[in-house]
């Protein structure tokens, strides 16, 4: 079956080609991916069979940065190096402090 | 960028042969456009020889390295409907194991 990502030659419009600055967020998961390669932790091509592997609906709905923080989840977890308690924990404490910030001092 | 050398690499196929893109249906990480699989085209150069990428995608060695080549594709041979002129050729970086001589 045709992976969705794998759209060569299928009907499209236009490609916007617009540059744009990254976020801080991008520029830290484009750091993290270096690490964790540098580390071989993971290899570029498990970040695109990660990547690969999103349904149509979610990949056409996520960023290019964000594909990619969903695959480094789901490498680091299928390895072993982190475990799915300790990413959902960890990130109930990020969003409960992102809540903190925006409710000011 | 990895140095492309060629010096060394066990290749099946030579520069001008004639070869036929193999057409699968596999899982996984694959570096072979849909499109192009079962297409007819001519090698252009051999690139090297790589670890597959289709096992380093599980975390596995990818080894023995396995040749890749560039392949030359005649747009109209592609797609269908090209109306583009009949000279018009499309370059597909292929490894050795989705070839097969035509």
């Amino acid at each position: 079956m045709r992976s969705h990502h794998d759209m060569g030659g299928l009907p499209a419009g236009r490609v916007e080609a617009t540059e744009h600055d990254y976020a801080l967020w991008e520029k830290r998961v484009d750091a993290l991916m270096v690490l964790l390669s540098a580390g071989g932790r993971m290899s570029t091509d498990e970040l695109r069979k990660n990547i690969e592997a999103l349904g149509p609906a979610a990949y056409d709905r996520m960023t290019y940065y964000e594909r990619w923080m969903h695959s480094i989840s789901q490498t680091l977890i299928q390895r072993g190096v982190i475990t799915v308690d300790e990413l959902g924990r960890k990130m109930a404490r990020v969003e409960a402090r992102r809540q903190g910030e925006g409710e000011g001092p | 960028m990895i140095a492309a050398s060629t010096a060394g690499v066990a290749a099946r196929f030579r520069t001008g042969d004639r070869v036929t893109v193999r057409w699968a249906d596999v899982p996984g990480h694959i570096r072979t456009p849909w499109y192009i699989r079962g297409r007819t085209g001519v090698i252009e150069r051999l690139c090297g020889a790589y670890p597959n990428p289709e096992e380093l995608a599980y975390a596995r060695s990818g080894l023995p390295a396995r040749p890749l080549y560039r392949v030359r594709f005649a747009q109209a041979a592609v797609w269908p409907d090209y109306a583009g002129s009949a000279a018009d050729t499309l370059d597909v970086e292929i490894y050795e194991h989705w070839l097969e001589p035509a």
